[in-house]
C-alpha cells in the first residue's frame, strides 16, 4: 500500500532524510519511531505530497506522490503535528470546507461529516469555534479531517502529543479501530505507544532507518544473548561458581545482595534455554530458589541502544539488511 | 472550478468571521463617504456661484467631469492604495503561521486552484467594497443627478483591474512571509513605488520617462477615468495580474522545495 524507496531529502547541506526505504502492507499500522529531529515529520511530509524528495521514490496507494500527486493525495489522510484548523471557523464549517476540497461528493457530504464526528466523538462540539477548542478536541477534529474522505492511507504525525492519559488511550483505541479499513503510519517518540498500537516499527535516527521489525522481534533480537535473573538463598555458599559451570551459561554477574539472598544476572548462549538446569542445580544444592525470570530489554533500552552513536552502527548491520534489502 | 470556488468562498467568509473584513469595510465606507460629501459640497458651491453669475444652474456643470471623476477616478485609487494591502496581507501568511497550509497542500488541489481561489476570494471582498461606492452614485441619481453611465462603467472596470494588480502583488508578498505586518508594509511600499515611479522619469531623459510612464500602475488608469477604453491599458493590467499570480505560484512552489 505504501512503498518508500531510497528516499532522501536535503535542506541545503543538511540531510534530513537519508536513503530511507520501507513498505507498509494494506491494513497494517506502522510505527515511526525516533527522537525529535530524526526525520519523521520530513518523511511524512514527503509521503503526503507536502514537499518533494531530493531523491528516491514514494508510492502511496499505487500512485507516485511526485508524478501523480492529486491521485495520491485523494487517497491519503494526513494529520500534521499541529492540527491544521482555521481558528475562525466552527467545527462544522471547517469539516464542510475540508469535505469540499477533499472531493467528497456533495450528496454524501453531510452524512459523511456526521459519521466522522460521531466516530471521533466531536459531535457535541459542532458549533464551537475551532480557536476555542481544548487541545484534545483539536487533535480529534484534526483526526476527523484526516479520515473525512475515507482515504486508503492515513498518516498521523504524533497523534497523541499533548493529550492527557485518558485521551491518549481513547486516541489509540480509535487508531486501532481505523486500522481495519485504512493503512496507517503513525510517528511518535513515545515507546509504549508503539508496542501497544503498531504491528511493525521503523526506527529512524538522524535521517537513517536503524531497524525495521515487529515490536516483539525487536525486543527479542536485540537481546543479543539471553539473560536471566536468578535470586537464591545460598546461605553464604559460592553460588556464582556453581551456576557458572552449568552448560550453556556464559557469564554470571552478581547484581545484588541483601540479608543472605543474592541476585545474579546469568547470560547464556542465544537460543539455549538454561532455566531448567539452573533451577535443578540450585535445588540440588539445597539452596532456596527465590526468583527466576528472563530479563528482557525494554523498547526504551533498544531504542537508546539503536539511537546512541556507538551502538547504532553495530546494531544496524545485523538488523537492517534482513528486513530492508536496499538500506 | 469547484475547488476554486470552495477556496474563494472560504476566503471571503474568513474576512467576515474575523474583525478584519468589517474594519476594512467600515473605514472604507467612512472615508469614501467623507470624500463624497467634501467633493459634493465643493460642486454645489461652484454651481451656486455659477448660477449667481447668471448661468443655467447645476445642469450646466458636467456631473461626470466635475463630481464623479475627482471622486471615483482620483480619490478612490488613493483609498485602494492604503486599504488593499490589508486585504491580502493575511491570505498566505496566516495559513503558513497557523499550519493550515499543510491542509491545503496535502489536499487533492493543484497550486493553480489554491492561488485562483485566494485571488477570487480577495477580489470578491474588493468587489463588495466597490459595491458600497455605487450606493453614493445611486443617491446622486435618486436626487435627480443625470450622469453619463458609460464613463462610470469604464472607470469601475479600471478600478477592478487596478485592484486586481494590487491583489496579485499582495498575494505574492503574503506568500513570502509568515508575518502579516511584514506582508502589509511590504505590499504598501511596493504599491507606492509602482505609483510614484513616474517621478524618476520626469527628471531623467525621455527614454526613461517613457519607460516609467509605461510601468506606472496609475498612469494607465487615467484613460479609464475619462471613459476611454484602450487595449494598451487592458493588456498592461491583465499581464500585470498574470505576472503577479505567476510569481505567487513560483513562490509557493519554491517554498515546497525549501521546506
Amino acid at each position: 500500500m505504501i512503498e518508500v524507496q531510497h528516499l532522501t531529502k536535503r535542506y541545503g547541506r543538511v540531510t534530513a532524510v537519508d536513503d530511507v526505504s520501507f513498505r507498509v502492507e494494506r491494513g497494517e499500522i506502522l510505527g515511526f519511531l525516533g527522537p525529535n529531529g530524526a526525520g519523521k515529520t520530513t518523511t511524512m511530509r514527503i509521503l503526503t505530497g507536502y514537499m518533494p524528495a531530493t531523491d528516491g521514490k514514494a508510492i502511496v496507494a499505487g500512485f507516485d506522490v511526485f508524478d501523480q500527486p492529486i491521485e495520491a493525495k485523494r487517497r491519503t489522510g494526513y494529520l500534521p503535528e499541529t492540527p491544521p484548523l482555521y481558528p475562525d471557523m466552527s467545527v462544522l464549517e471547517y469539516l464542510e470546507f475540508v469535505a469540499k476540497i477533499k472531493g467528497v461528493p456533495s450528496n454524501e457530504r453531510s452524512s459523511r461529516i456526521k459519521q466522522v464526528m460521531q466516530r471521533t466523538r466531536i459531535d457535541d462540539m459542532a458549533g464551537r469555534q475551532c480557536a476555542k477548542l481544548s487541545k484534545g478536541y483539536r487533535q480529534r477534529v484534526g483526526l476527523a479531517q484526516a479520515i473525512l474522505h475515507n482515504p486508503d492511507v492515513l498518516i498521523l504525525d504524533e497523534p497523541t502529543a499533548g493529550l492527557d492519559p485518558k485521551q491518549i488511550i481513547e486516541t489509540r483505541e480509535l487508531i486501532k479501530e481505523l486500522a481495519g479499513d485504512h493503512t496507517i503510519i503513525l510517528s511518535t517518540h513515545i515507546l509504549p505507544e508503539v508496542s501497544q498500537t503498531c504491528q511493525r516499527v521503523v526506527i529512524i535516527n538522524k535521517g537513517r532507518v536503524v531497524a525495521v521489525d515487529t515490536p516483539d522481534n525487536l525486543t527479542a533480537r536485540l537481546r543479543g544473548s539471553e539473560t536471566l535473573y536468578v535470586q537464591v538463598d545460598a546461605g553464604g555458599a559460592d553460588a556464582a561458581g556453581v551456576l557458572g559451570h552449568i552448560p550453556g551459561v556464559t557469564r554470571v554477574v552478581e547484581s545484588e545482595r541483601r540479608n543472605g539472598m543474592v541476585g545474579y544476572e546469568v547470560d547464556s548462549e542465544t537460543g539455549r534455554d538454561v532455566r531448567r538446569d539452573l533451577a535443578r542445580s540450585v535445588v540440588s544444592n539445597g539452596w532456596g530458589l527465590l526468583e527466576l525470570r528472563p530479563m528482557r530489554m525494554s523498547l526504551e533500552e533498544i531504542f537508546l541502544s539503536l539511537t546512541t552513536d556507538e551502538t547504532a552502527a553495530a546494531s544496524k548491520e545485523d538488523t537492517v539488511p534482513e528486513e530492508v534489502p536496499h538500506a | 472550478m469547484r475547488n476554486i470556488l470552495a477556496i474563494a468562498s472560504k476566503e471571503l467568509k474568513s474576512y467576515f468571521s474575523s474583525p478584519i473584513g468589517w474594519i476594512l469595510l467600515g473605514f472604507w465606507s467612512l472615508l469614501y463617504g467623507y470624500f463624497f460629501v467634501a467633493i459634493l459640497n465643493f460642486f454645489v458651491r461652484q454651481s451656486m456661484q455659477m448660477s449667481q453669475f447668471g448661468q443655467a444652474g447645476p445642469q450646466a456643470m458636467n456631473l461626470n467631469q466635475q463630481l464623479l471623476r475627482p471622486l471615483v477616478a482620483q480619490n478612490l485609487p488613493i483609498l485602494i492604495l492604503f486599504l488593499l494591502p490589508a486585504v491580502t496581507m493575511r491570505t498566505y501568511s496566516e495559513e503558513r503561521r497557523s499550519g493550515t497550509i499543510e491542509l491545503l497542500l496535502t489536499s487533492p488541489l493543484s497550486d493553480f486552484q489554491i492561488i485562483m481561489g485566494k485571488f477570487l476570494g480577495a477580489m470578491s471582498l474588493y468587489t463588495v467594497m466597490l459595491g458600497v461606492t455605487l450606493i453614493h452614485i445611486g443617491v446622486l441619481v435618486g436626487y435627480g443627478g443625470r450622469p453619463e453611465w458609460k464613463p462610470i462603467v469604464t472607470v469601475y472596470l479600471g478600478l477592478l483591474l487596478l485592484g486586481g494588480c494590487f491583489i496579485s502583488v499582495g498575494l505574492f508578498i503574503s506568500s513570502l512571509t509568515k508575518n502579516q505586518i511584514v506582508a502589509f508594509v511590504a505590499t504598501f511600499a511596493t504599491f507606492l513605488m509602482l505609483w510614484v515611479i513616474t517621478w524618476i522619469g520626469s527628471f531623467s531623459g525621455p527614454t526613461v520617462d517613457r519607460l516609467t510612464q509605461y510601468l506606472s500602475i496609475i498612469g494607465h488608469f487615467d484613460d479609464f477615468g475619462k471613459g476611454v477604453l484602450d487595449t494598451t491599458h487592458l493588456i498592461y493590467y491583465i499581464s500585470f495580474i498574470t505576472f503577479g499570480l505567476f510569481l505567487t505560484a513560483k513562490s509557493v512552489d519554491s517554498e515546497r522545495w525549501r521546506g
